[in-house]
């Protein structure tokens, strides 16, 4: 085989190769998502966090608006920390709501915002201030239960 | 006697493993002249050229070419000798994924920064010079056992080395081949002004051609002279070898247990 | 005892030989010079290594994203959620499956090829003949071949991955009719780049080393004879496809545990 035809296979194959990664960076990953454009940090503490995990989702209005990118335990408080990634294209006020809500009955939990009405916007190393923690399963239960239990002992 | 001697061997010693190979051997390569070194299979000739060409190190003694004891030369040192050296090896060892031409033209692509054209031109020399300027287009394994040897020849010649080395340049080739590859031997060596050593068991046709002959048997050199020395040999291994006998001071038989008494010993383990 | 003392004896060999190849391994890097230099020589190894091995790394790539989407989901329509269809296909072909079956297909396609040349290389003096030439085989012949594999094997296990998601795409979207945009947008919300992709990328470039190395190693370790040839290019699949396996596990729990 000539010297030309084997640098052209060669070239092809580098060609395809390095497109296949292009493809899977931006197609298949988030490459293209998570690199575009500036993000700034927002603090909030929940009570709990149920199974809230780094890279979850935060969502506002079902829009993912960022990601969380570190939970840390805070010793004083005895409360979850959660650092969110927000995109910096978006703004939201200063009395924000965060919620720890559940994709279907057993799917991911994410962290949405509901907005208030405040006019002052949240800055970068703000801290949320009104939270919701995840809604346990086991704990609605129990609860259920304990208050059927009670609702029939009243009855008799 | 040291000016004019290109390659001189003192008192060499190897062993492999603990297992003596070559002991004890002096030699001395003159200048221009075409040696011969001979023996049986497996007594350490083709191990005397691979410490001449510094692949293999001395248990004791020492190798110099040109004046430079080989083992103690660093990387640089042995890679600059051996450019000056050439080797033909027993199959020819030609590059099998690369035509003959460019076979021939390695060496010079690889050590020089000659223009294409002027490779070319010394590429068609160097076959000319084995009779297959022909055949510069075909690749190793299109070739006969002949025209690989002579092109493995013209691969040894390429930088114009002033020593040859062969190892059995003669193995398994047909007479008309034999006599192609001897006569080259010769006329190459006398053409370049180079010194050669020839490592053979073919004896008829080396001594044809060679002005010294060797012949090592275990490891040791037994007899020594000329072509014409060596036929009229009285030595016993050297008679034996070169008239072929088929037992002599080399045995038929390899070393066994006297053959009555293995004979006795399964009769008695059968009864 | 003399079991024991035979166990003793092999497990020695062996260390002895890993020290070997070690050593062996620098030699490599360090008269990589000329491979680098000539680029000609790697383009050419390139060839051999990758291009070559180029239709059955796409086609086996096809079938495995093939079987990951019929089989994902008959598994993800139990629990109704079907839709996670490309994040199965693609998980478990950029994290694990590209990177290590690329590998084992190389290791059989192109390492023993490397293998069997070399060893051939070998038995027919011709490294001992370009040694007396003054070339060094390592530099012209081994550091070439090993380079191409390195540099193929990134190449050839996103090409696998790619292939296999056009694959389990064609089964899930195009034959059962999983819904397209979920395929997709599931797929890219849950796929990171830094975690997943260039981690598989990492892998691939560590098994491309180990395959290649193996490879080489085995060539020019070879018994100079036709048997000889024949057991190093069986000892080159077989090693190299532990190590790869091996090797997976050990960067799998260094890269995706703690999230």
């Amino acid at each position: 085989m000539s010297r030309t035809t084997l640098d052209l296979w060669v070239g092809f194959f580098v060609a395809v190769g390095l497109g296949a990664l292009l493809f899977l960076a931006l197609k298949v990953g988030n490459l293209a998502s998570s690199s575009s454009g500036e993000t700034y940090a927002i603090k909030a503490k929940f009570d709990n966090i149920g199974g809230l995990k780094v890279r979850g989702a935060v969502k506002s209005a079902g829009v993912v608006v960022g990601r969380v990118t570190e939970i840390s335990f805070d010793p004083e408080a005895y409360l979850a920390a959660v650092t969110i990634q927000v995109d910096a294209r978006y703004k939201f006020p200063r009395d924000t709501f965060a919620t720890i809500n559940t994709s279907g009955l057993l799917g991911e939990q994410y962290i949405g915002f509901e907005v208030g009405g405040d006019t002052a916007m949240l800055k970068a190393g703000d801290t949320i201030k009104k939270t919701q923690s995840a809604v346990v399963l086991e704990k609605l239960i129990s609860q259920f239960m304990f208050n059927k239990a009670a609702e029939d002992g009243g009855k008799k | 006697m040291a000016q004019d001697s290109l390659v001189e061997i003192r008192d060499l010693n190897f062993s492999y493993d603990n297992r003596p190979i070559l002991s004890g051997i002096n030699m001395t390569i003159p200048r221009g002249k075409v040696v011969a070194v001979m023996g049986s299979s497996g007594c350490g000739k083709t191990t005397t050229l691979r410490l001449i060409g510094g692949q293999l190190k001395p248990t004791s003694g020492e190798v110099r070419v040109g004046g430079q004891v080989v083992h103690e030369l660093d990387a640089d040192g042995l890679y600059n000798l051996r450019r000056r050296m050439g080797m033909l090896f027993q199959f020819g060892a030609l590059f099998t994924d690369m035509s003959v031409y460019d076979n021939i033209a390695f060496q010079m692509r690889e050590h020089t920064d000659l223009p294409e054209v002027m490779i070319r031109d010394l590429v068609l020399m160097k076959l000319h010079a084995v009779g297959l300027r022909g055949a510069q287009g075909l690749m190793p394994a299109e070739l006969s056992g002949g025209m690989a040897r002579r092109v493995a020849l013209a691969r040894a010649i390429a930088l114009d080395p002033m020593l040859i080395m062969y190892d059995e340049p003669f193995a398994g080739l047909d007479p008309i081949s034999l006599s192609i590859v001897g006569e080259l031997i010769r006329k190459l060596n006398d053409a370049l002004g180079a010194s050669s050593i020839v490592v053979t068991h073919d004896v008829q046709e080396s001594l044809k051609i060679v002005d010294y002959v060797y012949f090592v048997s275990e490891g040791k050199i037994v007899a020594e002279g000329t072509a014409e020395e060596m036929k009229n040999s009285t030595v016993p291994y050297v008679h034996q070898f070169v008239w072929g006998e088929a037992d002599g001071p080399v045995p038929f038989q390899y070393p066994a247990r006297p053959y009555g008494e293995e004979l006795m010993a399964s009769a008695v383990r059968r009864g | 005892m003399r079991a024991l003392r035979g166990l003793g004896q092999r497990a020695n060999a062996r260390i002895w030989r890993l020290g070997f190849a070690s050593r062996f391994l620098l030699a490599v890097v360090l008269h990589s010079g000329t491979s680098l230099r000539r680029l000609d020589l790697t383009i050419r190894e390139i060839y051999f290594a990758g291009v070559l091995s180029l239709i059955i790394i796409l086609v086996s790539g096809l079938f495995v994203g093939m079987v990951l989407g019929l089989q994902g989901y008959d598994t993800l329509a139990r629990y109704g959620s079907t839709e996670a269809l490309g994040v199965l296909v693609s998980l478990s072909l950029v994290r694990e499956l590209g990177p290590v079956v690329a590998a084992l297909l190389f290791a059989s396609r192109a390492g023993s090829a490397i293998t069997a040349e070399i060893g051939m290389m070998k038995a027919t003096e011709q490294l001992s003949a370009m040694e007396m030439m003054a070339v060094d085989p390592i530099a012209r012949v081994v550091a070439p071949r090993f380079w191409g594999g390195v540099i193929s094997m990134p190449l050839l296990a996103a090409l696998f991955s790619a292939m296999g998601i056009f694959g389990g795409y064609l089964v899930g979207v195009q034959l059962i009719g999983v819904d397209e945009g979920s395929f997709w947008s599931q797929m890219q919300a849950s796929v990171d780049f830094r975690q997943d992709i260039l981690n598989g990328v990492i892998k691939s470039f560590v098994f491309g080393i180990i395959v290649s190395w193996v490879a080489v190693f085995e060539g020019y370790d070879a018994e100079p004879t036709a048997e000889g040839v024949s057991g190093a290019t069986t000892r080159t699949v077989v090693t190299s496809s532990l190590a790869i396996l091996a090797a997976d596990f050990v960067l799998t729990a260094f890269m995706f545990t703690g999230t």
